[in-house]
């Protein structure tokens, strides 16, 4: 459904997406993980046709981003990174602006959210600017498929929106992707990864890797142990230097250490941190973020 | 057509939904025009004169009281020596001095020519040409009677009437050049600012991802902007009709027409600005600024174009609220048909058409 081979883009010397090929088929629910500046927005406009690629090419629905965007803009739905409604509308206005806008009405296609909708039905007169964070991002999301797309693109839906909205905007997504919608969707939390069919790991501007939530934790490379003791402040930087040691980085009140999955390592390291009180070593399955750590 | 006329609709939700464009278009012309037409008023109403009469005979007081009579003139200082003038125009109190000199009528009824002398204040040099050109008027109705008492033939029979502004109301100068200057401003500054509030607020991104084409979005900024400015105009002309008092002398309809025309090339440019800048304040200054020096200067609200610079005179060419100021003043106050106005109608028309298809040309239909 969506397919990108080698895109690139550039702004001002910085590769903001650097080579990515990304394939993605029809109903599946395809996350985009990574931080700040990991190029995702850029990603979404290009695949959008909001932005012209450096390199490479993208087809969306088998159009081309460049060629066919004209079409290619009838058939996607789309949720900016920024809160993008007309703040001074009400709820209903904004429904039945973009409604409009694709020569439709709210009537023929509000079932497609009616679960969603019927959350906001009640704030309907209400303008959308006076919305709390988590109805504004259900009520962009309602705007988005008010036309029925094909392909939704959601660039971070859920950043700045309470955890319990964050669960039912999920389950939102689960519920459209069961009546058959291709969906993009990015985040910056690791935790939701989990929620998609696929994920790609993807930090500044380089593409890391794509696979199933599954096997991404699956294949980690080395062993993955959590390190706690009472000094926390020396303990990084001296797991750091520890030989085996491949990455450590502080998560929470343990050190989350990578090491390779030599014989004894372990034996040496207790040597090693003899000096430390209330050492606790124990091993750990890898979560999405040991993975996101690891390939950086 | 459905699609276009909700973009119409959510336009004017925008306009009736802020409190502070709604004061911007229809208080801001009315206060504008009220200040420029009262306040920056070059009528002169009150001018404070002096009189040193050497000779005090019956001429000279009859043209002092024709003085006094004649409403503009308040003489509040009578001098008994030359000296004193000096004095008095130091102080700053006196805009006018009559000076006659001895054996005024004597002087007059033999021929050989009595002299008078007008002193005025010149650090203001308009408005002391205009005093003295007053109190000429004033002598010239005086010499007329000495004439007719003499039982001679008038030597001097001067008969000025200033043509379509009989009493020299500023009004009447004031009112088209507002007009040029106000509906430019609101309108340019409106829909560049409204365009460049969807940049900025992101859903530019969210039209530019649908199936709209840009002359829609274009067309759909314009027309409430239109709509709302044809409002505002009727207010002007009314105001300016009945509280002014100022003449709709011309064919209302090609009033009307004129100002419509004027109106789309105010928004057109506004269209213009906005594909250029990408802020709502940068679209503020723009249009402020680079709109306003030039309209303000070069259209002739100000000063006059013939006095100007053979190099300004050609700038002042571009600049949309001359050609409308110009036949403003000759479809409203002259009263004069379309036939005398074709070059300005066509100069208009011409600016409209180019900032559209340059607008159209520049919109860009990604981000």
């Amino acid at each position: 459904m969506i397919s990108a081979i080698n895109i690139s883009k550039n702004y001002g010397g910085v590769r903001a997406v650097d080579s990515w090929s990304v394939e993605v088929k029809r109903g599946e629910l395809y996350g985009l993980i990574g931080p700040d500046g990991a190029g995702k927005t850029t990603f979404f406009r290009l695949l959008t046709t909001m932005l012209l690629p450096d390199g490479g090419s993208a087809t969306v629905a088998g159009m081309d981003i460049v060629k066919d965007f004209k079409k290619i803009r009838r058939i996607f739905g789309y949720m900016p990174g920024k809160f993008s409604l007309y703040e001074d509308l009400t709820v209903e206005e904004n429904l039945r602006f973009f409604a409009a806008l694709f020569e439709t009405t709210i009537e023929q296609n509000i079932h497609l959210v009616e679960e969603i909708y019927s959350q906001l039905r009640r704030f309907a007169d209400r303008p959308a600017g006076k919305l709390s964070g988590g109805m504004k991002q259900k009520l962009a999301l309602c705007c988005a498929m008010i036309h029925s797309p094909e392909v939704l693109f959601l660039d971070e839906p859920t950043t700045g929106v309470d955890v319990v909205s964050r669960r039912e905007f999920w389950e939102m997504l689960k519920t459209l992707k069961s009546k058959g919608l291709t969906i993009m969707v990015s985040t910056p939390y690791m935790d939701e990864a989990q929620m998609c069919d696929r994920i790609a790991l993807v930090s500044g501007g380089r593409f890391l890797g794509v696979d199933t939530p599954e096997n991404t934790v699956k294949n980690f490379d080395g062993k993955l142990f959590s390190v706690s003791a009472d000094s926390m402040k020396t303990l990084t930087a001296d797991l750091k230097a520890f030989p085996d040691t491949i990455t450590a980085f502080s998560f929470g009140d343990s050190v989350h250490l990578r090491i390779r999955d030599n014989d004894g390592s372990i034996d040496h390291l207790r040597q090693y941190l003899s000096n430390y009180k209330n050492l606790v070593i124990s091993e750990i399955q890898p979560a999405i973020e040991d993975c996101f750590m690891a390939k950086i | 057509m459905r699609r276009f006329a909700s973009f119409v609709k959510k336009e004017f939700i925008h306009i009736f939904r802020d409190r502070v464009t709604m004061l911007i278009l229809f208080l801001m012309p009315i206060v504008m025009i009220v200040l420029f037409s009262y306040a920056v008023t070059t009528e002169v109403k009150c001018i404070q004169t002096a009189v040193l009469d050497l000779s005090g005979d019956f001429a000279t007081r009859k043209i002092i009281t024709a003085l006094e009579n004649d409403g503009y003139f308040q003489i509040t200082r009578i001098l008994h020596s030359p000296n004193e003038l000096q004095t008095v125009f130091n102080d700053g109190k006196i805009n006018l001095a009559v000076v006659f000199s001895e054996n005024f009528a004597e002087s007059l009824h033999h021929g050989t020519g009595a002299s008078l002398q007008l002193l005025a204040d010149g650090t203001e040099a308009n408005s002391a040409a205009m005093y003295v050109n007053y109190a000429q008027g004033v002598l010239r109705g005086c010499l007329f009677d000495f004439n007719r008492l003499d039982g001679a033939a008038p030597v001097i029979n001067t008969n000025v009437k200033m043509l379509y502004n009989p009493s020299g109301k500023s009004e009447y100068n004031f009112v088209p050049g507002v007009m040029g200057l106000m509906l430019l401003l609101i309108n340019a500054m409106m829909t560049s600012v409204s365009i460049v509030r969807e940049k900025e607020r992101g859903t530019m991104e969210m039209l530019l991802a649908s199936p709209l084409p840009p002359f829609q979005i274009i067309l759909a900024k314009l027309a409430p902007y239109f709509t709302v400015s044809a409002a505002v105009l009727a207010i002007i002309l009314l105001f300016s009709r009945f509280m002014l008092g100022v003449p709709i002398a011309g064919n209302i309809f090609l009033l009307l027409g004129l100002c419509l025309l004027y109106i789309f090339v105010a928004l057109a440019l506004g269209l213009l600005i906005s594909t250029i800048v990408n802020s709502q304040l940068a679209a503020m200054l723009v249009s402020g600024m680079v709109l306003m020096m030039p309209t303000m200067l070069l259209s002739g609200l100000m000063f006059p174009i013939e006095s100007m610079p053979k190099i300004l005179q050609w700038l002042s060419c571009i600049v949309p609220a001359r050609w409308f100021i110009a036949a403003l003043k000759k479809v409203m106050i002259q009263g004069v048909g379309f036939e005398n106005a074709i070059t300005e109608f066509a100069v208009l028309g011409f600016m409209a058409a180019f900032y559209v298809a340059l607008s159209l040309k520049k919109f860009k239909i990604r981000l």
